[in-house]
């Protein structure tokens, strides 16, 4: 048996992301001072460095901005999904943000490709928002 | 203008290796304290006239390691009053130089001491498990990122779609790269190699190939800088630090400004190269860092070697290689020599060997001026240094 896969330790930063993503949505930081949102979640905006943020559900629709084709795993736990996509994912919202594509076909995957989110249970705490293409 | 306390490197030592692993029986603190031994010893000094202690590693991580200089200290049996941990990935000791030097300025050193040790191929203990899934790693790590190839894949990926860079291109460095270590005794890989065998060899993470990635080794090296008045007593002919640069962006690849980019080789480059007010003519040997074939070409364009996107035509043509027009990496570097997982502390031997002329079949001739830059993390950080025959 393969062994478990990493799961993230959820923090106070990243918590409501994560109960966010536990309902279904894509629920990242927006600054109430510059506007803009940002990912990963932080406590002050990486951009402006205002602390005046709170949790807007965006509308998971983004681009791949890059990918990798892993056809090796990363580590053992990762074995049996080989060949498996990872992205960096451009929402349309500006952040980015990495993730899998979900695919039957990792060769179909290019930068530019329109995607879109869905929630991927891993355990009772975590559904991961992975990508797939539109 | 001259000043008795400009910083110059007077010793230098490496371990040896043989098939990637130490040839010495000791501990990888052991491995430390042999070449920081050999290093002053070269130089005429001893160990109790070090004064100043720079060292980064991935050793006793959590442990010892933890504290590595207190530690390093302790097993030297040394007292330093001046000591810098600075570890941002393999560019730490192009880092540890820039720090030696302007402690050497400041009077605040007399002999400084830049140490690195990693015994991962013995141990076979590299990139096991990946990156613990937490604060920005929660964000990678459980997605199956595979660390560190994954961020590279990711850079070279979109290098390829915003500037029609190619695999073929990315091959050619490798191909010169190890025509070098064909010139080295002391490298690891010396099989001939063409870009077809960097195409057809096994895909690791697309669309990088497992003979674009570094070797996976042992290794040990230290490097000791002193003031130029202190040095014309020592029985090396020193090297002199001229320039320094260095600057982070990211660890987590998803927070990279511009993948096709390397931002803080650009800063470090321009600062290293402005204060020791040389231009890019006047680099006769180059040693970048090359964890992986896309590593060199990005480091290139940001360097200003060329310009942004015109890296795969630059190294076109072997370019790179012995004989070419432009020599760089010139031991066989990550991708042929050797590298223990921070090879930084390497680049900045095999550039003093070139300025001091000891590099045999593979010397570059009339070597005055080298340029060195490390690269550390997934491409997050950038230290470049200017060394100069004195
Ligand atoms: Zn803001």
């Amino acid at each position: 048996m393969s062994p478990e896969k990493p799961l993230p330790v959820i923090d106070h930063d990243s918590a409501p992301y994560w109960e966010a993503a536990q309902e279904g949505r894509l629920d990242i930081p927006l600054c109430g001072d510059c506007g803009k949102h940002h990912f990963y979640p932080r406590a002050i905006c990486p951009h402006c460095h205002s602390d005046n943020l709170r949790f807007d559900t965006v509308s998971g629709r983004g681009e791949v901005h890059s990918f990798t084709i892993a056809r090796r795993p990363a580590g053992p736990a990762f074995a049996d999904d080989v060949p498996y996509v990872v992205a960096l994912i451009e929402l349309e919202e500006g952040p980015r943000m990495m993730s899998r594509i979900q695919t039957d076909d990792p060769e179909k995957v290019h930068i530019g490709a329109r995607v879109e989110v869905t929630f991927v249970k891993a355990s009772d705490e975590i559904a991961h928002p992975y990508f797939r293409m539109t | 203008m001259k000043n008795g306390r400009d910083p110059v490197i007077v010793g230098i030592a490496d371990a040896p290796i043989e098939d990637g692993k130490f040839v010495t029986k000791a501990s990888v603190l052991g491995h430390a304290a042999l070449v920081a031994k050999a290093a002053v010893e070269e130089a005429g000094l001893t160990l109790d006239d070090v004064d100043g202690l720079l060292t980064a590693g991935m050793w006793g991580v959590p442990g010892p390691g933890q504290l590595a200089t207190v530690t390093l200290g302790e097993y030297l049996n040394i007292m330093p009053t001046y000591v810098d941990g600075t570890n941002i990935g393999g560019s730490a000791f192009e880092a540890h130089v820039a720090h030696a030097a302007m402690a050497l300025r400041e009077g605040y050193c007399e002999v400084a001491l830049i140490v690195y040790s990693s015994d991962q191929k013995s141990l076979r203990s590299r990139n096991l498990g990946g990156r613990p899934s937490v604060l920005s790693m929660q964000h990678e790590t459980p997605y199956g990122m595979p660390t560190p190839v994954g961020g590279y894949a990711m850079a070279a990926r979109r290098h390829m779609h915003e500037y029609g860079t190619t695999s073929e291109n990315l091959a050619e460095i490798a191909v010169a790269t190890r025509k070098w270590a064909q010139l080295n005794p002391a490298a690891t890989r010396r099989d001939p190699l063409s870009v077809d065998d960097v195409l057809s060899s096994t895909m690791i993470s697309e669309p990088l190939h497992l003979l674009d990635c570094c070797l996976v080794t042992d290794g040990a090296g230290a490097i000791v800088m002193t003031t130029a008045e202190r040095a014309r007593d020592l029985k090396t002919a020193p090297v002199a630090v001229k320039g320094y640069g260095e600057a982070h962006t990211h660890w987590a690849i998803g927070e990279m400004p511009d993948l096709a980019r390397l931002l803080p080789a650009q800063k470090a480059g321009e600062t290293a190269m402005k204060m020791a007010g040389v231009s890019h003519s006047d680099i006769d040997v180059v040693e970048v860092y090359d964890s992986f074939t896309i590593t060199v070409l990005l480091t290139l364009e940001a360097l200003g070697f060329c310009k942004i996107g015109e890296g795969g035509d630059f190294v076109s043509g072997q370019r790179t290689a012995p004989g070419g027009a432009f020599p760089m990496n010139t031991n066989g570097g990550g991708l042929s020599a050797l590298h223990p997982g921070m090879y930084g502390m390497f680049l900045l031997i095999e550039a003093c060997r070139q300025l001091r002329g000891v590099c045999g079949d593979r010397q570059v001739a009339g070597a005055e001026t080298a340029l060195v830059h490390g690269t550390g993390g997934t491409l997050s950080s950038g230290a470049t240094v200017i060394l100069q025959k004195d």
